[in-house]
């Protein structure tokens, strides 16, 4: 009777093994396990066996009846799990199409490199001051330095308010912004950056527009000099084009400083080897600057006797067109979004 | 400027390489934008300015000094001839050469002359091609050298004829030793006039590299009559001509310059025309002081045999000139006019009449140098067009000093050159002569200004090298002798200023701050220290109005829309596109803004550019058109400036305030916009259907309300507008308060056309970023998190189709009162079966309380509380209720 339930538990075992599907597992169920199945029905011999012999094939009984419930449950369970999978894996997508795209805006490149010129010299302790576009012949000529009919005009091609007997004009660089800040700050001492649109009678080609923006920084003090203009340049320097970049100052003139320089960096695209951006010289011209003149400094109220300051000037386009290497200046106002979307 | 170095070297010994000269020049003001390299070899590896010029090397062993020993004729052709060439070494080599300035039976010619191999420029070819001299047939006669063309050589595009050299030319010298050469060409800036000379330029590289300027003398060999009573001069005006200077030649022969006048002047860029003209020309460059050249027989013709007199004076009206050049010119008020008794000669400073020039006939010169006011000067090249030499010089500033030395100068150099007598002595009316300039510079304001401390002796040995006179108050300036240790800033105290005396070369200078540019010039930039300013902190404080717009910039790209920046400048005509109609044609509503001035361009460069806008949008949809050619969406916003002329009663309604100023309120209004437009798809998404359909007015409003969350910016209403450049019934102004902040929607079909867009909607906005940011809150305290669940419940309600949403959603939220949480339009329903001229509005409710977990029963009593309120106030009924 042992080995006849042995026998029973391990036939019904091997069955169980290879059935993957409810009907067949069913079967096994009532074959094996069900009320009258062979289980059952070898329980019912019990009775007939030798009280000796009863004990220990009931124990055993049981606990082939306990394996084969246990098979079944596990069964029944890897049974549903296999179902899982394979419903899950019955409908994959194709992860090669594109995904679904979120619209994404982009700043312009010209307000790109103004916000990275503001940063840095925010981050140098200098603020940002803005004034007016449309201003008098007074504020962008006369109070820097450069009266009507001067030569230094040249370097100015101005765009005149009809009406105004030429006494009122579209700025054509952010230097009246110098006067202004003065005017409106004294007596304080002065750091700011006076960022804007200039405008200028050119013709609209490659390299020359009608308005570009400008950059002009000011700092007006008790006890500043040359020395810290050089300084605080060569470190917005560093800060733009990183802490190994070579600079050079050149003499140069601008009516409203003196002394006037212009710095260059070495060529960012050559390193100074020489090419067609720097016309093989080496070095890129990227701000021109000096010494508040003291006319200036009287003019914005300050007596040049007790104060010093410097000024300097750069063009956040030309940054930016060095930067991309950006061939054509008429990209920025013309807004093509194959251009803007580069960026 | 164009400087040969050959030429600056007679004025100062120059031991160093031409790249470090011009790289020193650089640094100090005078910028050398070109090197062009003459026949020697350009160094590599090494930063150098370039040249537009092409240039070629000579190489010592193919380019010599030759001279022609005989010209014989060609067997085989007219136009060619055979030349026999000494070049120095071993026998001499018979060339083929079908140069027109040498003919047959001529010799002793000086020439330059190439070996077979030689690397040139095919002085042939139509542009600048190099080649390398190979042996050849010309028509029979082998030839393997070649006797040149300028242009071959690379010094001018000249191919007329070889170069002749002068008879003193060394036969069978390196030509590289005896005409190689390097142009620097330095650009003159304004402070820098004194510098368009190669005398200038040599007194600033005498500075510069610590050498001694050579002047040349200025002796003059005068044996004719006497000047005095030859001529008279009348100036009219001190102020416009404070200086007259003139001389007179008699019995000079016209005639070609020599070789090395006529060289140095096209090294310059000036053409030769004959000696005296030449000298008149070669004196400006050399000294900076422009001269002219009358016909003294036709001054003496006109003023019928008597001697002439010069009369210098503003024109008369309607008075007119023909100058030089051929053009007869009317003349301006401002204009100086060198005249005689019978009329204009010539055009003060800028350019010569006709009528009185040097011919090929002349034989008595009167020669003038005079100063002039530049600023008249500079107005009479700009009103008539006219660019000169003469003109480029007086209009920058000539000190009168100058005058007699360029024509002392000059009119000995044409008695060298073209023969004749002087007149003994010279004429020199000269009413205004400007004051000696002294200059006080206190030595601590050099280091006060320049923040290094530079030696009392090396400020003086560079003022010096610049010909200033220094001394100081006791006549103490220290010899090269003296020595200071270690007590540097006694210097100052020892020293408290110097006295220095402007040269009288120098307009520019007049105060200390330009003695300490020109020693920081030359002391070097590159020697002054870099230091970190050490200075009272100014206060500092945010741009508000810039942060505000910085953060409206970022919510709107995040808002997908790409931020773009357009011209000012525009027309008024494309403007009044905006508006559909003539006003007259409609019973519209007229346009919002009453017509205001548009700020006007006096000298617009081009039609299209001829007022500055006084809207975005009319740039925007500008740029919408010409991106839709390439594709079929557009949402872009622009940031910018709109501009009006002020009338009296227009509130100061300026950007930032703190900068501007008392008497500004006349100048024009400057007001900050923000510009929207969108169009097409939704989404850009390429192969899913969902939300490809085109965007709408309902886009563009979310664009709106984002930006508003943004700024934290409440109670926004939004309230239909019959603006007439919108689609009737599909725009909405932006309200905040009583203030109208802008208004948006989709552009009227006629306007649409007007600007020539493809027929698919286009949804604009512009609002006024000065108002709506002055409306941005102060941040805001926290609103407490529940820890208790909410309820949702939904609510469908048909109302009559005139009732605005807004309305419905007001009376819910106020009903609901502080448990409701959130109210959310999720369904707008019009059809069956809802009744015509009914629509039904779906909302879920989110009801929630701070202290208690809500029953349903709670959120119900509300809900029908709700239910209530908008069938009594709109009609409303629930629906399915």
């Amino acid at each position: 009777m042992l080995d006849q339930l042995n026998q029973l538990r391990d036939n019904a075992l091997q069955e169980l093994e290879p059935i993957w599907d409810s009907a067949p597992l069913e079967a096994w169920r009532v074959k094996y396990i069900g009320r009258k199945g062979a289980l059952a029905q070898a329980m019912e011999q019990l009775g007939a066996l030798p009280k000796a012999e009863r004990g220990a094939v009931g124990k055993l009984a049981n606990e082939v009846k306990t394996a084969l419930e246990s098979a079944f449950a596990a069964k029944t369970g890897q049974m549903q799990q296999r179902a899982l999978s394979e419903s899950l894996e019955s409908e994959p997508l194709d992860v090669t199409l594109p995904g679904r795209p979120r619209a994404r805006g982009r700043l312009h490149p010209a307000t790109a490199v103004m916000r990275e010129i503001y940063r840095i010299w925010g981050d140098m302790g200098f603020q940002i001051f803005r004034t007016r576009e449309v201003e008098t012949d007074e504020m962008n000529f006369q109070l820097l330095n450069i009266p009507r009919f001067h030569p230094a005009r040249d370097n100015w091609s101005t765009f005149y308010i009809a009406d105004s007997d030429q006494r009122v004009l579209l700025r054509t660089h952010t230097s009246p912004g110098q006067i202004r800040a003065m005017r409106a700050l004294h007596p304080n001492p002065i750091r700011v950056i006076l960022p804007g649109m200039c405008y200028r009678y050119e013709q609209i080609t490659a390299r020359s527009e009608i308005q570009f923006y400008q950059v002009e920084g000011l700092a007006v003090g008790h006890n500043i000099t040359f020395a810290d203009l050089k300084g605080t340049l060569t470190e917005f320097a560093r800060r733009l084009y990183g802490e190994n970049i070579q600079t050079r100052f050149r003499a140069d003139h601008f009516p409203f400083t003196e002394p006037s320089m212009e710095m260059d960096v070495e060529c960012i695209i050559c390193h100074g080897a020489g090419c067609p951006v720097c016309k093989q010289t080496g070095w890129l011209e990227i701000l021109g600057s000096g010494m508040v003149h003291p006319d200036v400094l009287r003019n914005g109220g300050y007596d040049p006797a007790e104060w010093s300051g410097f000024a300097f000037g750069m063009g956040p386009q030309r940054i930016a067109m060095l930067k991309h290497r950006i061939d054509d200046i008429r990209y920025f106002w013309g807004n093509d979004l194959r251009f803007l979307e580069q960026f | 400027m164009k400087v040969p170095l050959s030429w600056l070297r007679e004025f100062v010994d120059i031991t160093i390489p031409a790249h470090e000269l011009a790289e020193k020049l650089s640094v100090a003001g005078l910028e050398v934008e070109q090197m062009q390299y003459i026949g020697l070899p350009r160094p590599h590896g090494i930063k150098n300015a370039p040249s537009d010029a092409p240039e070629v090397e000579w190489a010592r062993d193919k380019f010599f000094v030759a001279q022609i020993l005989e010209i014989k004729p060609h067997p085989n052709a007219d136009r060619l001839t055979l030349a026999i060439v000494d070049y120095g070494k071993g026998e001499p080599i018979q060339v083929v050469t079908g140069a027109p300035n040498i003919k047959v039976s001529e010799r002793g010619m000086k020439v330059a002359f190439v070996l077979e191999g030689a690397r040139l420029y095919d002085g042939h070819a139509t542009g600048w091609e190099l080649m390398t001299l190979k042996r050849a047939k010309i028509r029979g006669i082998e030839s393997g050298s070649m006797v040149c063309s300028e242009k071959e050589l690379a010094i001018s595009a000249e191919h007329e004829g070889i170069i002749l050299l002068p008879d003193d030319a060394p036969v069978g010298a390196p030509l590289a030793d005896y005409l190689g050469d390097v142009i620097l060409d330095v650009k003159i800036n304004p402070n820098m006039a004194r510098c368009a000379s190669i005398i200038g330029v040599a007194r600033e590289v005498a500075a510069l590299t610590g050498k001694k300027l050579k002047m040349p003398t200025l002796n003059v060999l005068a044996r004719g009559a006497a000047i005095a009573g030859q001529l008279e001069i009348v100036i009219e005006n001190p102020e416009l001509n404070p200086r007259f200077t003139a001389a007179l030649i008699r019995g000079v022969e016209i005639k070609p310059s020599p070789f090395w006048i006529q060289h140095r002047l096209k090294l310059a860029g000036v053409r030769a025309i004959n000696n005296i003209v030449d000298v008149t020309n070669y004196v400006m460059l050399e000294t900076g002081q422009p001269l002219h050249a009358f016909d003294y027989d036709k001054l003496v013709g006109r003023a019928q045999g008597s001697a002439p007199t010069i009369i210098t004076r503003l024109p008369k009206p309607g008075e007119t000139i023909e100058t030089l050049d051929g053009v007869k010119r009317q003349l301006d008020p401002f204009t100086i006019l060198v005249c005689d008794a019978r009329g204009a000669l010539s055009l003060g400073g800028v350019m010569g009449g006709a009528e009185s020039e040097v011919s090929a006939q002349s034989k008595n010169i009167l020669l003038e140098a005079a100063a002039w006011n530049y600023l008249n000067i500079r107005r009479t090249m700009q009103a008539q067009h006219l660019a000169s030499e003469a003109g480029f010089r007086f209009s920058r500033g000539i000190h009168p000093a100058q005058a007699i030395v360029g024509l002392k100068r000059a009119i000995e150099m044409m008695r060298q050159l073209g023969g004749g007598e002087i007149a003994r002595g010279v004429i020199d009316e000269y009413p205004r002569k400007p004051k000696k300039i002294v200059i006080d510079l206190p030595v601590a304001e050099v280091k006060r200004l320049l923040g290094v401390e530079i030696p009392v002796k090396e400020i003086v040995r560079i003022l010096e090298s610049l010909e200033f006179q220094v001394s100081s108050p006791k006549s103490h300036v220290p010899s090269s002798k003296s020595k200071v240790r270690g007590r540097s800033t006694s210097l100052a105290t020892r020293h408290p200023s110097l006295h220095i005396t402007v040269p009288d070369h120098r307009l520019d200078v007049d105060g200390a701050d330009d003695l300490i540019e020109e020693i920081a010039r030359v002391y070097g930039y590159a020697r002054i220290p870099i230091s970190r300013m050490n200075d009272e902190l100014p206060p500092q404080r945010a741009n508000v109005e810039l942060d505000q717009e910085e953060l409206a910039r970022d919510i709107l790209i995040d808002a997908g829309l790409q931020d773009v920046v357009s011209y000012a400048l525009t027309t008024p005509e494309r403007e009044a596109m905006l508006i559909p109609f003539d006003e007259r044609a409609t019973t519209r509503a007229a346009p919002t803004n009453a017509a205001r001035d548009y700020v006007r361009i006096e000298n617009p460069i081009s039609a299209e550019r001829v007022a500055m806008r006084q809207s975005l949008t009319a740039s925007l949809l500008e740029l919408v058109g010409a991106n839709l050619r390439y594709r079929p969406r557009v949402n872009m916003f622009e940031i910018g400036l709109v501009y009006w002329g002020r009338r009296k009663g227009d509130a100061l309604l300026l950007r930032e305030l703190a900068s501007e100023l008392p008497g500004d309120d006349a100048l024009p209004l400057e007001r900050r916009r923000l510009g929207i437009a969108l169009t097409g798809a939704r989404d850009e998404s390429a192969w899913q259907k969902n939300d490809s359909a085109p965007q709408d007015f309902y886009d563009l409003k979310g664009v709106v309300e984002t930006l508003l969350a943004g700024l934290r910016i409440q109670n926004a209403a939004f309230t239909p507008t019959g603006h007439p450049s919108f689609h009737p019934g599909r725009a909405a102004e932006l309200k905040l308060g009583e203030a109208v902040i802008g208004v948006f929607g989709e552009l009227h079909p006629v306007v649409r056309e007007k600007f020539d867009l493809p027929a698919q909607a286009v949804l604009v906005g512009e609002f006024d970023l000065d108002a709506l940011f002055a409306r941005v809150p102060p941040a805001q305290p926290l609103r407490a998190l529940s820890r208790f669940p909410a309820i949702a419940q939904d609510l469908a309600l048909i109302v009559d189709e005139n009732i605005a949403a807004e309305r419905v959603h007001a009376l819910i939220a106020q009903t609901g009162g502080a448990l409701l949480q959130r109210v959310a339009l999720f369904d707008l329903y019009r059809g069956e079966p809802i009744p015509r001229g009914k629509k039904s509005l779906a909302y879920q409710l989110t009801f929630q309380a701070d202290d208690r977990t809500l029953s349903d029963a709670d959120a119900s009593k509300l809900r029908e509380k709700i239910v209530q309120r908008v069938r009594k106030e709109i009609g409303a009924e629930v629906r399915g209720g």
